[in-house]
């Protein structure tokens, strides 16, 4: 078969996966070598899909082969889907050309199971161990590992990449048992704990900072969570999200939701993606990370689904009156963080700006605050928002949004060609 | 009113700004240009470093002011100095803090759209392959990039520390750079049909592109607010855009209308019959029915 079919086949199995970061990675660079590649930076999106997701790393599977039947997965050994494998040489090939031409920022390896576990990532390390030690490549790589693979091979995978994940796929056993019956929850939490306690090990080792050269092992790892393909309400999602960062300290959890996929599997009717849910679980994970939020206070017994209608820091708020208004000038850094409208960054301006001056609205305005959604919930030196009546059960009423969200529903008609321009009034 | 003209470049400000502020010239006082805009009224005579004493100012300005300096914006010149002489002569140390400030928002803003446009062409530049150098055997790469600010020298040490072990040649209609492998120099800009117009590669790139697009999740705008229109001409990918969004809705419906596949029986496979028992553990003896 020919490379282009190969990439043809073995990207459009890979896009399920929706990690695609570049960031956090150990600063290293290809000064002095005869190689190319960098990482430490910022992660940098070299191009967008028009399903508007980032284009970092050239994502693609070593073979869509696999033994492994998932219902949800495009590439389960009950689909009629066209295989195909790459030999390590032209993973490795494809890498470089691509990277030198400034199209990508690394490689993404994943793999259908072969044989078995052992076997499979014994060909998945050998691409990176030949681009890190024939090539001297130090840029970006993410290998997808399996949890039943022994631990020796996991911990070389580690060694030659930025970043290792495994993909916890759905948040309960119940529902691997269901879907995916070859995957296991405890396994796979404990293939992740592994890799934590390396990945201390590595930032407890004190080295030398100023050198370019790659770290003994990867600096993080992350996972994917998919959504929609069982029944798991988003407490359950929540709870398993925050489980993974706390236990595993995990960089990231990527939520998918789950999409058509040709193929579809007679235990798992394809229907449309919720795409509003995945973005507000995003959200809250947000809120679990960088805003102080606790699970419990986002979701609960009696409402275990996010708003789909309100943001959830917004839901929030409005659950939550009492706390409010909050003084823009004197409350603390986590009340302002509780604010709707208020993002991190600019409570850190906030907070900096106000040592030196009384905060107005026009300063507000300045920093592009939501005027509409901060106004309900503060004070400030020339605003109270007793008019605008926080308690009024019309409060609610004034944040939902427009009826229609165009492009959340893929059941519409894309625009004709030629006409792409006017879905984007406004920004031209 | 005195007009100042100086050489468009950080260093020329400073050594102008310093001066200024020296004599305690007022902002109010003085209309700044240069010689970008004043071609030929620019005299380097006036390019003299004034012995009176420097006011200290913080570090964070400094790096602020180079980064604002390659802003197209004219008003460049005249707000670093009312900053300045706030910082410094207002009695307002602290200024840069109130992020809030007209003035330094306005400074903020232009540094933040110098960054975006430093990455962005970290992000959208596109090498190509000329050659490899007969002598040392290096491969040499072209770029063509068309930055809005004048940020080719903010913007080079990232390639130099990406591509170390490449010749490259980055083009731009402001000023162009060049690596051999042991140092970065410029020349003067040069026009977009000196560069190569594609690569042998451009074909499998858009293969991967068209191959990792997901017709079941269209979101055009989410696409465009990070890759806007202006940046498509030179992407080799970008091509492909109306195309796929136009078949997208006709690839969905086949996928809902698609017959559902029934499970197929595991094969035969010692590994997969191992995984059957860790996730089902046989019975214990005298557990049977």
């Amino acid at each position: 078969m020919e490379l282009r079919q190969k990439l043809e086949i073995l990207a459009d199995a890979a896009k399920y996966d929706a990690s695609c970061a570049s960031s956090g990675a150990g600063r290293k660079d290809s000064r002095g070598s005869a190689g190319v590649g960098s990482t430490g930076g910022a992660g940098i999106c070299h191009s967008y899909a028009p399903d508007g997701r980032c284009i970092s790393l050239l994502k693609v599977l070593l073979t869509n082969a696999c033994l492994y039947d998932c219902h949800y997965c495009i590439n389960r050994r009950s689909s009629n889907v066209r295989r195909a494998q790459f030999t390590p040489a032209e993973v490795v090939q494809l890498t470089l050309d691509f990277y030198k031409r400034n199209y990508i920022e690394g490689l993404f390896l994943s793999s259908g199971i072969i044989r078995s576990a052992d076997y499979t990532m014994e060909l998945v390390i050998e691409v990176a161990r030949q681009l890190r030690e024939d090539h001297q490549f130090r840029g970006y790589i993410h290998l997808k590992t399996i949890p039943e693979a022994s631990p020796a091979l996991i911990e070389r995978a580690g060694h030659y990449a930025d970043r290792i994940s495994i993909n916890i796929e759905l948040p309960t056993q119940a529902g691997l048992a269901k879907l995916a019956p070859e995957k296991n929850l405890a396994r796979t939490q404990a293939a992740m704990g592994h890799i934590r306690s390396k990945i201390d090990e590595r930032r407890a080792e004190a080295r030398p900072s100023a050198e370019p050269q790659p770290p003994p092992f990867a600096t993080g790892q992350s996972t994917q969570m998919l959504v929609g393909a069982d029944d798991s309400n988003d407490a359950v999602i929540l709870r398993r999200a925050d489980t993974l960062y706390g236990n595993y300290r995990l960089r990231r959890v990527y939520y998918s939701g789950f999409s058509p996929i040709p193929e579809p599997s007679a235990l798992l009717p394809v229907k449309p993606p919720p795409l509003v849910r995945e973005h507000r679980l995003y959200q809250a994970d947000w809120l679990l990370r960088f805003y102080g939020f606790k699970v419990d206070e986002i979701v609960s017994e009696a409402v275990p689904d996010l708003d789909l209608q309100l943001d959830p820091k917004l839901a929030w708020a409005l659950r939550n009156r009492a706390t409010f208004p909050v003084d823009i000038n004197r409350g603390p850094r986590e009340l302002l963080l509780r604010v709707p409208g208020l993002g991190v960054r600019n409570v850190e301006r906030i907070l900096t700006a106000r040592r030196h001056t009384r905060l107005r609205l026009a300063d507000l305005i300045r920093l592009r605050v939501p005027m509409k959604k901060v106004l309900p919930f503060i004070l400030a030196a020339d605003h109270s928002p007793v008019r605008l009546g926080l308690d009024a059960d019309s409060l609610r009423a004034r944040f939902l949004p427009p009826p229609q969200q165009v492009e959340l529903d893929f059941s519409a008609p894309p625009p004709p060609v030629g006409d792409i321009t006017s879905v984007h009034t406004g920004e031209l | 009113m005195r007009t100042v003209i100086i050489q468009p470049g950080f260093d020329s400000w400073r050594t102008r700004a310093r001066e200024l502020l020296g004599q305690r010239m007022h902002p109010d006082e003085l209309l700044w240009s240069d010689a970008a805009q004043e071609p030929g009224l620019f005299d380097p005579a006036n390019e003299t470093v004034s012995a009176g004493p420097v006011p200290t100012v913080p570090a964070a300005f400094l790096d602020l002011a180079r980064r604002v300096a390659v802003h197209r914006d004219a008003r460049r010149w005249d707000l670093l100095y009312r900053v300045l002489w706030r910082l410094t002569h207002g009695g307002q140390p602290n200024l840069l803090a109130i992020a809030s400030d007209r003035e330094v928002r306005q400074l903020h803003q232009w540094e933040r759209a110098v960054g975006r446009d430093i990455h962005k062409m970290h992000a959208f530049l596109r090498f190509r392959q000329v050659g490899h150098d007969a002598s040392t055997g290096r491969e040499q790469f072209v770029a063509w990039f068309e930055p809005e600010h004048q940020i080719v020298r903010l913007a080079a040490g990232f390639f130099v520390r990406r591509f170390a072990g490449l010749d490259w040649s980055i083009l731009t209609p402001q000023e162009c750079a060049h690596w051999d492998g042991v140092a970065l120099h410029y020349t003067p800009g040069v026009s977009r049909s000196v560069a190569p117009e594609g690569d042998a590669l451009d074909d499998l790139w858009r293969t991967y592109y068209r191959s990792i697009f997901n017709p079941a999740r269209l979101k055009v705008r989410a696409m465009q607010a990070e890759m806007p229109r202006k940046y498509w001409k030179n992407l080799p990918e970008a091509r492909l855009i109306a195309g796929l969004v136009a078949e997208s809705g006709d690839r969905v419906e086949r996928m809902l209308q698609a017959p559902a596949r029934p499970a197929r029986p595991a094969p035969k496979n010692s590994y997969l019959r191992s995984l059957r028992e860790l996730n089902e553990p046989p019975p214990a003896a005298g557990d049977a029915p």
